[in-house]
């Protein structure tokens, strides 16, 4: 069992989901409550990273994020080291590719709160960011958290990505993921099976959490 | 309100949590990445505990395909050194400004075919006459090499097989891994009916039991002549693994394992 792999994973998935939450909230009630231009292209990009081979995605970020790339090269300049095969790199990649999971839950919360009661708010007076936070986010809270759980168990198991943009560098970008692969190829499969069957465990407890939400917030909305 | 209150929870632990598991960047800064072939998976294992014991420097080992920690290290990945399977990678490096200089040797690398205990028709015969029988025979659905296009141990199997003049009968049948040791994995599981991997990998106690192993003929492939260096950014703990590396007690090691070594 690979510990440090394993603590490795955790904090990637913390780090996005932190990241992640405000931009859940903002465009998942962005998405669901307004329409304008471009908005079928913006929920198309964000869908985006669902269909797309992480291979090709982590082929665009290494183009986008490498040393000799314009983000890549203010990055160096600012830390003092490379963004790609480091662990603030795997946030940024994992950040993008978790959008569709982050904001879909959340979009399809918000629309699901109906219209007379944002302006039942509105005309008693209730500020936007008071309504938001009284009124709207109690009704979506499931699911928000369904995203969150969605977009911390889909990092855990995130592998191609990080096999492009990671390098595989022990405590800094070797996953949970990774470690497995590494261990099967140095034929100790015992610990590549201890570590597949806490990755179950995990999945299994995030698919039973996201189901528990989805009820919860189906009766919610049937009072 | 209670439920306001309790996301707010929620996302406090969110953030807690993020907090508390700082990067490990940070805590792993001191202790060297060393990117090594994976041919070198246990011998290196060996020799980096050697010396940690020795020296009390931790090291972090990285292993995979020589070709794709080329290009990583162009790309800016933070290795520390550079154990390549086949030298001409280390050179290209040096002379594009990546490395310090143009390292060392320190092995030479062979090629051996291995053959699962059961279940596969062929027989460990390193002059691959067995092979070209099953071949013909139509007896052979999979067979692993490393993936030549990136992997120096592939690329040797590759040859070895057209050397034999095989390589258009078995290229339908062969699987790739994407380093040598996935290779290994691929031609001892049983899935396939055997490969040609690193002999170094065939000497561990890890592979030893999981089949029959036999040495291919140094002259039928280009010598693995394997190069190390230090990259640009070396730290004292990477230097001072680059002298531990060409030391005899380091050198003894890679001769148990298989390899030739220098001197």
């Amino acid at each position: 069992m690979d510990w440090q792999a394993l603590w490795l994973s955790l904090s990637l998935a913390a780090w996005t989901v932190a990241i992640l939450l405000p931009v859940s909230i903002l465009f998942g009630r962005l998405l669901a409550t307004r329409t304008f231009r471009g908005k079928g292209v913006l929920e198309g990009l964000v869908m985006l990273p669902l269909v797309l081979p992480p291979t090709v995605f982590g082929f665009y970020l290494l183009v986008t994020l490498g040393r000799n790339s314009p983000i890549g090269a203010a990055w160096q300049g600012l830390f003092g080291h490379q963004l790609v095969f480091s662990f603030e790199g795997l946030v940024v990649a994992s950040v993008i590719f978790n959008l569709p999971f982050a904001i879909q839950p959340a979009q399809r919360a918000f629309e699901a709160i109906p219209t007379s009661l944002r302006e039942a708010a509105a005309a008693s007076g209730l500020r936007p960011l008071s309504a938001l936070l009284r009124i709207e986010l109690p009704l979506a809270w499931p699911g928000v958290m369904t995203a969150m759980v969605l977009t911390f168990a889909h990092t855990l198991g995130e592998f191609g990505i990080v096999l492009m943009v990671g390098g595989a560098i022990p405590g800094e970008t070797k996953t949970i993921a990774i470690a497995i692969y590494d261990r099967v190829q140095a034929f100790n499969m015992r610990s590549a099976a201890t570590m597949s069957s806490v990755l179950v465990a995990i999945s299994l407890f995030t698919i039973a959490a996201t189901f528990a939400l989805s009820a919860r917030m189906g009766r919610k909305l049937d009072r | 309100m209670n439920l306001t209150r309790r996301m707010f929870g929620a996302a406090t632990l969110a953030c807690g949590i993020a907090s508390l598991a700082q990067p490990a960047a940070a805590r792993a800064q001191e202790v060297p990445v060393i990117a090594a072939a994976s041919d070198l998976r246990f011998a290196v294992q060996e020799i980096a505990a050697a010396f940690a014991m020795e020296t009390g420097h931790e090291l972090r080992l990285a292993f995979g395909s020589t070709g794709n920690f080329a290009r990583q290290i162009r790309e800016g990945a933070p290795f520390e050194m550079f154990m390549a399977a086949d030298e001409s990678f280390v050179l290209d490096l040096a002379r594009d400004g990546f490395l310090r200089d143009e390292g060392a040797l320190y092995a030479q690398g062979r090629v051996a075919i291995a053959v699962p205990n059961q279940g596969s028709p062929l027989t460990a015969d390193g002059t691959l006459q067995d092979l070209r029988r099953a071949l013909g025979a139509g007896q052979v659905s999979r067979f692993a090499i490393a993936n030549p296009q990136h992997a120096p141990y592939g690329m040797r199997a590759m040859e070895v097989l057209q050397h034999a003049g095989m390589w258009a009968a078995i290229e339908p049948s062969l699987v790739l891994g994407e380093n040598v040791s996935q290779a290994a994995q691929f031609a001892l599981s049983g899935s396939a009916d055997g490969g040609i991997i690193a002999w170094s990998l065939a000497q561990s106690p890890q592979l030893r039991p999981l089949g029959e192993f036999a040495l291919i003929p140094a002259e039928w492939h280009q010598p693995l002549v394997q190069r190390m260096a230090l990259v640009r950014n070396a730290g004292p703990v990477a230097e001072a693994f680059y002298r531990y590396m060409q030391m005899p007690v380091a050198l003894e090691v890679m001769a148990r394992h298989g390899f030739a070594v220098p001197g």
